[in-house]
């Protein structure tokens, strides 16, 4: 009944199980008073994917996950984990969990917090030995395993909660802000290791909201906003988004038509950010061509001339502001 | 995996947060220190200058000290695993809200349980005769878990302070050392009194701890072991379903 290295299944011939799912969610709902966290969503992921769920703050990122770990239950709706319904100690006993704000007991060791949890998850010892002997190397704190977390840097705490969720060797990991608020080292040791476990065959839950994070690590990103999820896309798919978003910024010596901009080719939106007006367009090298014959033909100066790239910030707003 | 070793298993790891319970919040040098002076220094405030043989003071002694040590520290260990952000991690683990409770209960248990042997020892030091030792010590252990899930009961308030919790245990802890036969023997009460008396579980343990040092109960002994028993289930019963409501408002 402990979770195996490889999930069993008697026609699994290949590492990759197509279509075999980890997360089933439908219609889930959540309320806190006349606040609707969680609108009705569904989506589903499968095993083996890092899927990753970005949003804002507020936007119901840990409500869902709270959901699907078994904490909080919904108000309504369904939603599956590896065959047993969330909340269920089947799927709780196959799921490793980082909560968004959890700590390690600070009065015991590194070593203590990872043994405490083997025995929650009914790991047997020799196994959960060499399991935190393992994991301790992995997230390079080996040599302070034995000393209190409260010695503990803020960045060490979070590796060893990471280790803490991994000592059962669970099948699915639900990650919530797994490296907010971390040193650029931290959180690329704790990306770098959530890749590894995805390509050992794991199932990835992760929150996120840092775009970047979102698309190096995930197979397909949902985004989600004030409860409803806007979109589910592979990250090449936003990317494409963003090339929608190039701009360029241009002021003029004399009075200039809007509409006299948008009839430009390759100019897909035209904007008025005080004296100077933005063009949006997916290839500005041509714009910029397009700009400077319509200056010349209607012998119109330019003052100043940028162009902008938009960030994935930017892409993120935009899908999230719809 | 069938419903037996589902509970089998449960049961085991409800010691595992029993274990965890004793490690981090019961074995601290000023916890067992205060859990054992403190119920020591209240009764000598009530019993110094009055004539008590210590066959009478025992009893009361040994109720004090389990009622208030299975109650010290049991209230708030919710409230601080909240507090320190531990408790989210918990409950999304294979564990149900009644296993958590539950090593709550025994660790709480425990504790009162082994602090309790030390007026005992002290007594039999003095060489006090024990009669019926099975029923002391099984009272011990009924009233231990009595006391334990009444502890527990006080915690279930979803509140996140721990001071929060103690006041509000200690305003209810302190009236029912005064209703429980402690300082005045139940015979010795007016009628309206003992009634007040038969709704503290106290009493009853009281009663029996009288019984095996004085040899002269009030009530008899099954009496005693019935209302324990009823008054263990019902807190019990009362501590779980309070938590498993209030467990998930904490997060
Ligand atoms: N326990 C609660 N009581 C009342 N409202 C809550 C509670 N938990 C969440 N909410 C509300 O539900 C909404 C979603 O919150 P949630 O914590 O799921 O957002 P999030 O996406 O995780 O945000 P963040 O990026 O800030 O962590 C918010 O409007 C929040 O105020
Ligand atoms: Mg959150």
């Amino acid at each position: 009944m402990y979770p195996r290295k490889k999930k069993e299944s008697p026609m699994a011939d290949s590492p990759k199980k197509h279509g075999s799912l980890a997360l089933q969610v439908s219609g889930l709902t959540k309320k806190y008073g006349n606040v609707t966290a969680v609108n009705a969503i569904s989506f589903q992921v499968k095993k083996e994917e890092i899927f990753g769920f970005l949003g804002p703050n507020g936007a119901g990122k840990t409500t869902t996950v709270r959901i699907l770990t078994g904490v909080i239950k919904a108000d309504g709706g369904k939603a599956v984990v590896l065959g047993g319904s969330a909340g269920s100690l089947k799927a709780k006993q196959k799921a490793g969990v980082v909560p968004e704000m959890t700590n390690a007991y600070l009065d015991i060791s590194g070593w203590d917090n990872l043994m405490l949890m083997a025995e929650i998850y009914g790991v047997p010892k020799r196994q959960a030995y060499k399991k935190a002997e393992e994991l301790f190397k992995k997230i390079e704190l080996y040599p302070q395993k034995g000393q209190k977390v409260r010695t503990y840097s803020k960045g060490m705490k979070q590796r060893l909660i990471l280790a803490m969720s991994l000592i059962s060797d669970p099948e699915i990991l639900f990650l919530d802000e797994p490296t907010s608020g971390l040193d650029v080292k931290s959180a690329r040791l704790i990306r770098g290791f959530i890749k590894e476990l995805s390509s050992q065959g794991k199932t990835v839950f992760l929150t996120t909201h840092q775009m970047e994070e979102a698309n190096q690590l995930c197979d397909r990103i949902a985004i989600i906003d004030q409860g409803n999820i806007v979109a589910i896309d592979p990250p090449e798919k936003l990317r494409a988004e963003i090339k929608e978003m190039h701009s360029v910024e241009v002021s003029f010596d004399r009075k200039v038509k809007t509409e006299s901009l948008y009839q430009l080719p390759q100019v897909s939106t035209v904007e008025r950010v005080g004296d100077k007006f933005r063009l949006y367009t997916s290839s500005p090298g041509e714009a910029i061509v397009s700009l400077v014959n319509y200056t010349s033909r209607e012998n119109v100066g330019i003052i100043s001339l940028n162009t902008l790239t938009p960030s994935l910030e930017d892409a993120f707003l935009a899908l999230t502001e719809r | 995996m069938d419903s037996f070793s589902t509970l089998v298993q449960q049961a085991q790891r409800s010691l595992v947060i029993a274990r965890k319970n004793i490690r981090i919040y019961y074995s601290k040098g000023p916890v067992v220190i205060f859990g054992i002076l403190f119920p020591v220094f209240l009764f000598l405030a009530f019993a110094v200058g009055r004539d008590f043989s210590i066959q009478f003071m025992l009893p009361g002694l040994l109720g004090m000290v389990l009622f208030f040590t299975s109650t010290a520290i049991s209230p708030a260990v919710a409230p601080w695993e909240t507090q320190a952000r531990t408790l989210e991690r918990l409950i999304s683990s294979p564990l149900t809200a009644s296993t958590i409770i539950l090593g709550d209960i025994l660790a709480s248990f425990a504790f009162g349980f082994l602090i309790s042997l030390i007026p005992l020892g002290a007594g039999l030091a003095l060489s006090l005769q024990i009669h019926t030792p099975a029923a002391l010590f099984g009272g011990l252990i009924l009233a231990g878990f009595c006391f334990s899930s009444l502890g527990l009961m006080f915690s279930a308030a979803p509140a996140t302070m721990p001071s929060t919790i103690m006041m509000l245990s200690s305003m209810i802890k302190f009236p029912v050392v005064f209703i429980s036969g402690i300082f005045i023997p139940l015979k010795q009460l007016p009628g309206w009194g003992k009634i007040i008396s038969y709704i503290s579980p106290l009493t009853y343990f009281t009663d029996i701890a009288r019984h095996c040092i004085q040899n002269e109960g009030y009530l008899s002994l099954g009496v005693d072991f019935l209302a324990l028993f009823a008054f263990t289930g019902l807190f019990l019963i009362l501590a779980l379903k309070l938590h498993q409501k209030t467990m998930p408002e904490r997060i």
